[in-house]
């Protein structure tokens, strides 16, 4: 933290001067000449009189030229100049639809997740400058053109996920912040690129993004793939990074919410209220940008922008024992309208486990029903479309309540979950422990681990051991890139096969490295992050699962593209490790320049002693006993000893 | 003896050795420590840059008078061609000082430009004389055509047309006129206030020098002229953007696109020497001003006050968003439609007078228009309604704040002038000349400025780092400047133009350099307590001893003196 004060501190000091040299080079004013006596009768400026000059903005009336408009008409007759306004509305190219799904979780706790997408028919890829902006937000459109973008996957996450307790979430993310990217293959240095890349979206998110260099950044060469359709999947155009400590609160929240095209005055986006959302147990938010067909055939390309918001609220704790919650209770707020540029706005309401309402009762109760696959799963949802003005009765407000009447019921153990520690003694080595559960009872399916630890934690290779059912597992696929000091992480890909209703345990041993003592954090008593390592799996599904994504579909269902019907993907994140390392006492360096001054004056100056003095035989002085028996002597008139 | 003889060759030695330790510290240690401690900085051009910190500039312009058949009596023609040089003198401030050069040639017309002259309008005699030939870049063509001309309306003598030609007609004094030296004298004021249209004038040169010199506050007018337009950057971002606060009701569709292509970019096409530019368009929704509107009952419609108008954009603004991408100015034109419950609207000015335009501009920020589309539905409508924004409309008023912004806009001609309207591209040649002549002066002020005020800077703190790359960009910033400033003298526009950007991003480029910021400061109390443990033991008894071997030197010489005697 002491090192973001202090790059504050460098941009406060940088604004400082910029100001003084601004208000030093605009001393403005005028020479009062004759040439200006004729401006004053300018009928142009009439209306200008009366102004305040030390106004800071100066507001004018501006005057047409009527020649000029007109004779720049005339010139392009071409130009269509609509006769009647209320003409057919061209073909938009651009569609909006939002939702929010909610899930009663089993412990208790309430899962709401919102999915905004927007589609916009363009072509980013070809290099054609695209600037004219309708639904899109305008900031991501420039950089994802600036930068040639071809995906671009920006999570910030409060809290971790909790699998065990809460089953698959429908888009999971690290704690802390992940951005991973694909460039185009026409950028030539990615490595600029992305650097400045994270930097304008630092900017953008207000996050310490910027804090992403190649210390944390990877090229994984197996995991995360383009999610949109691409054509080339060379890893050298792909960068991941997480930042685990990132803190994600209302300062990044903001900025999310502008992306929308109603901002939070409208539709599903007026929940978004962060005095509630950051009092939760879980909260993630997202940017997704990718490109994806536009029709079955896939002839033409399309912009896709998600965003989506996660957040788990424990009403447990604030529902004061009551079993009953609604959207007024999490959010504060009730729905009165959709977004009116949304071409299709819904609440989705997960009621499998509740087909005879035994477990809770909905209210108002809705019609509408709808099926999904979810996570291999196939799932009933009740359905509020709020573009529909009946969705919201005669009150005009749509408060979705849940009222609970039993606790009971099992939840399906996630198939697939994982976790890490980290295990050992003493401040000099230690052992990362990875379990990955496969919890299918006779279905083995590989996974793809990839662990991406920072330079400061020195793997040892030959101590990585994979053994599941006390066996040792072999992983088909190994790739690793050994670190390099203050320049990159280490890079481990495995492919390993997990067999059926068994914990697989991946272990490796590491030495901990001493810092430079400007590498610390201003808190490193606190201990130093490891990012979460990431597990890409494709799990056996219960039901068929669809393939065709440009098929309708609730948002939520298809975010990950579905290749084969057997099984579907799924990504978990473990929890990011906590490592101390051997931290000095940080006034160390000035005892130690006292300490040794202090030596070398000491041993300088009987050195110096030694050459400069003279030596010389000295009479040795009587002792006390003598001169006391002198003096003696003398009172008594003996001559002395 | 022996042993007093010792001693004394002992004493030496202490001597010796304190004084070669003495020597050794000041030979080897100070160097040693004072080449570890500095910091670096590179070499820098400072006398030169001092050279710059007053500015002399000489701004020359080429003129060409033609006089067509009847302007001239037959027997003066024989002097002619003749050419004239005129110099002005402009002393701004102490430090700042102008010269205006005008290179006046005088000649009769041609058999074509006869042809060309004789066209029936001005306008087309404008054409053909452009088709005969094409003026270079910051030159003028001056034609004095009879009296008896029909193209130019009773009430003007002079028209100025859409390329670098000018049509003079001559009066009265001037047929008086004997000989050719008459006639230029009474020709001279009239060919004066051309150039000073058409060219530089020493209003404009003086707003550009805004940056550099102080002037005396002038009147408010002046003021807010000189405000109103953008200062000159290498580049400009313009942004469109339609505010519709009011999505419920209002669908509505622009084809910003196409009316950008037909009307901004022959402009901006036409402006491309100045700077670079790109355009973009968004669509804000929900978007309030921060002023309520007050109904106006009589008129039945809402009206923002003038007075007010600097509190509308607040709220917008946070919206409307930074070019992440750029670190250009951004140029904001916003149409916003008002919703239905406030419409329409309208904007007063300072006199409760309804604006024409329904549009204000910001100097130096950007324009706002207000589009009611009230009257495009009936009060029975069924909403949302689909609305078509007539963009030639909207276009017309943006391209008049955008003039303004840019500063091309000037002010209005001296009465018996006749400026041509401007043409597709929507400006003149004359007018793209102009404003080059006052964006070289105003690049060279700014980047004079800068280049001054960082040569100061890194004076007065001696801590800062000066790396290679700051002393390259000075350098070349402070050649570019020189280049600048001769090709101004020489009257080559064009690439004044082009040395005063490169000199101006150079500079901007060492000012805002961040390796300045890596100042490595230590206070002065810090560096105390470092160094006191490690130089009070080492300095103080070398001080000492040499101290006792001067007093004893001293002694010794007093001994000597006192043998002597």
């Amino acid at each position: 933290m002491a090192a973001h004060r202090c790059s504050r501190c460098s941009w406060l000091l940088l604004v400082f001067i910029f100001s003084f040299y601004v208000s030093a080079k605009s001393e403005e004013a005028t020479q009062a000449n004759d040439e200006h006596a004729s401006v004053v009768d300018n009928p142009q400026t009439a209306a200008e009189t009366g102004k305040q000059p030390s106004e800071e903005r100066l507001w004018e009336a501006t005057q047409v030229n009527e020649a000029v408009p007109i004779d720049a008409a005339a010139h392009k007759q071409d130009f269509p100049v609509p006769g009647s306004v209320l003409t057919p509305t061209p073909q938009l190219k651009d569609d909006f639809k939002e939702e929010l799904v909610i899930r009663p979780l089993q412990s208790g706790d309430i899962y709401a997740s919102f999915q905004f997408r927007t589609v916009w028919e363009t072509d980013f890829t070809t290099g054609s400058k695209v600037s004219h902006y309708r639904l899109f937000p305008k900031s991501l459109g420039q950089v994802i053109s600036k930068f040639s973008v071809r995906e671009l996957h920006i999570s910030f996450t409060q809290g971790y996920w909790r699998t065990m307790q809460w089953g698959q979430p429908y888009l999971p993310s690290p704690p802390g912040a992940e951005l991973w990217v694909w460039f185009q293959d026409t950028v030539t240095d990615v490595d600029a690129t992305w650097k400045e890349l994270t930097n304008v979206l630092s900017g953008i998110f207000c996050a310490s993004l910027n804090f992403i260099d190649s210390t944390n950044t990877v090229q994984p060469s197996a995991s995360f793939k383009p999610l949109g359709i691409a054509n080339g999947t060379d890893h050298r155009f792909l960068r991941y990074a997480t930042l685990p400590r990132e803190i994600v609160c209302t300062e990044n929240l903001t900025p999310w919410k502008k992306l929308l095209p109603c901002g939070s005055k409208a539709g599903l986006a007026v929940l978004l209220k962060s005095e509630k959302l950051f009092h939760s147990s879980f909260h993630s938010q997202a940017v997704h940008i990718r490109p994806v067909c536009q029709d079955w055939q896939c002839k033409s390309t399309s912009l896709e922008l998600r965003q989506t918001l996660n957040v788990v609220f424990d009403l447990h704790t604030s529902g004061q024992g009551k079993q009953e919650w609604s959207l007024f209770k999490m959010f504060s707020r009730t729905l009165t309208e959709a977004c009116p540029l949304a071409s299709s706005s819904k609440i989705y309401i997960d009621v499998t486990d509740n087909p005879q309402e035994e477990q809770f009762e909905l209210s108002p109760a809705t019609p509408l029903l709808s099926q999904a696959v979810v996570l291999g799963d196939r799932r009933t949802f009740s359905v509020y479309d709020l573009t529909q003005q009946v969705t919201f009765g005669t009150v005009r407000s749509l408060n979705v309540l849940i009222r609970w009447k039993s606790t009971q019921g099992d939840m399906l153990r996630p198939l697939l979950h994982a976790e890490r520690y980290v295990a050992g003694y003493g401040l000099q080595t230690g052992e990362i422990h990875t379990l990955m559960y496969n919890n299918h009872p006779f279905r083995s399916f590989p996974v793809l681990l990839l662990d991406s630890v920072p330079w400061y934690l020195r793997l040892y290779v030959h101590t990585l051991t994979v053994t599941s059912k006390g066996k040792d597992n072999k992983p088909s696929y190994i790739h690793y890139q050994p670190s390099k000091d203050r320049i990159r992480p280490h890079l481990l890909e495995m492919l390993v096969q997990l067999p059926p209703h068994s914990v697989t345990e991946v272990t490796v041993q590491f030495e901990r490295a001493l810092l430079k003592w400007t590498e610390y954090t201003p808190d490193p008593n606190h201990g130093f992050y490891v990012g979460s390592s990431v597990i890409n799996a494709l799990v056996p599904s219960t039901v068929a699962m669809h393939t065709n994504i440009t098929q309708e579909q609730p948002l939520f269902s298809n975010f990950f593209p579905c290749k084969e019907e057997s099984s579907y993907f799924m990504r978990v994140y473990t929890e990011p490790l906590l490592v101390n390392l051997p931290t000095p006492d940080f006034s160390m360096p000035y005892n130690v320049i006292c300490l040794t001054c202090t030596v070398v004056a000491v041993g300088y100056g009987s050195l110096y002693n030694l050459l400069t003095r003279s030596f010389q035989i000295e009479e040795p002085n009587p002792g006390l006993a003598k001169r006391i028996a002198n003096v003696i002597r003398k009172m008594r008139g003996v001559p002395p000893l | 003896m022996t042993e007093m003889a010792t001693t004394e060759v002992e004493h030496r030695r202490g001597q010796l050795a304190a004084l070669s330790i003495a020597a050794v510290v000041i030979v080897v240690g100070v160097p040693l420590w004072w080449k570890t401690t500095e910091t670096y900085r590179a070499w820098l051009p400072v006398s030169q840059i001092q050279e710059l910190a007053k500015l002399e500039l000489q701004l020359s312009a080429d003129v060409e008078v033609v006089f067509a058949r009847g302007t001239v009596p037959p027997e003066q023609q024989k002097k002619m061609p003749l050419t004239q040089t005129q110099e002005e003198d402009h002393a701004v401030d102490e430090d700042t000082a102008l010269k205006y050069r005008y290179e006046t040639r005088y000649r009769t017309a041609t058999v074509m430009e006869e042809d060309a002259l004789n066209k029936p309008t001005a306008a087309e005699a404008d054409l053909a004389l452009h088709m005969l030939s094409e003026s270079p870049c910051g030159s003028l063509v001056i034609y004095v055509i009879p009296e008896s001309s029909s193209q130019l309306p009773l009430d003007a003598d002079v028209y100025i047309g859409q390329r670098r030609t000018a049509l003079l007609r001559v009066v009265e004094q001037m047929r008086a006129a004997k000989t050719l030296e008459q006639l230029l004298h009474h020709l001279q004021p009239q060919i004066k206030q051309v150039l000073r249209v058409m060219s530089f004038s020493r209003a404009d040169i003086t707003a550009a020098l805004s940056d550099r010199v102080r002037f005396h506050p002038g009147s408010k007018e002046s003021v807010a002229d000189s405000m109103r337009a953008f200062k000159s950057s290498p580049g400009y971002e313009i942004t469109f953007s339609l505010l519709n606060p009011d999505p419920k009701s209002h669908r509505l569709y622009w084809d910003i696109e196409g009316a950008a292509q037909t009307y901004i970019q022959p402009l901006l096409t036409k402006m491309s020497p100045v700077a670079n530019f790109s355009i973009d368009s968004q669509t804000l929704h929900y978007t309030m001003l921060g002023v309520n509107p007050r109904y106006d009952a009589n008129r039945g419609a809402y009206t923002l006050n003038a007075d007010s108008l600097a509190h509308v954009i607040n709220p917008v603004e946070a919206r409307l968003g930074s070019n992440a991408a750029s670190s250009n100015p951004v140029l904001n034109f916003l149409l916003y439609v008002p919703d239905a419950h406030h419409s329409p609207l309208y904007i007063q000015d300072h006199h409760k007078q309804e604006v024409p335009s329904n549009a204000f501009h910001s100097p130096r920020w950007g324009g706002i228009m207000v589009y009611n589309v009230d009257g495009y539905y009936g009060p029975e409508a069924e909403f949302p309604v689909d609305i078509n924004i007539n963009m030639a409309k909207v276009m017309g008023v943006f391209l008049a704040q955008l003039r303004l912004l840019l500063g091309v806009q000037s002010s209005p001609p001296p009465t018996g002038f006749l400026v041509a309207p401007c043409g597709s591209a929507g400006l003149a040649d004359w007018e793209l000349d102009r404003l080059m002549w006052s964006r070289s002066v105003e690049n060279i002020a700014t980047a004079t400025t800068t280049i001054t005020s960082l040569a100061q800077l890194l004076d007065q703190i001696g801590n800062i780092v000066i790396n290679d790359n700051i002393a390259e960009q000075v350098s070349s910033a402070v050649a570019s400047l020189q280049l600048a400033v001769a090709e101004l003298e020489a009257g080559n526009l064009g690439f004044a133009l082009q040395f005063s950007k490169e000199a101006i991003m150079a500079s901007e480029k060492a000012f805002f350099d961040p390796s300045l910021l890596h100042l490595l400061y230590f206070p002065d109390d810090q560096k105390f307590a470092i160094y006191i443990p490690l130089f009070l033991p080492m300095c103080v008894p070398i001080l000492l001893s040499l101290l006792k071997i001067a007093s004893e030197a001293r002694q010794k010489r007093r001994e000597k003196q006192a043998k002597k005697d």
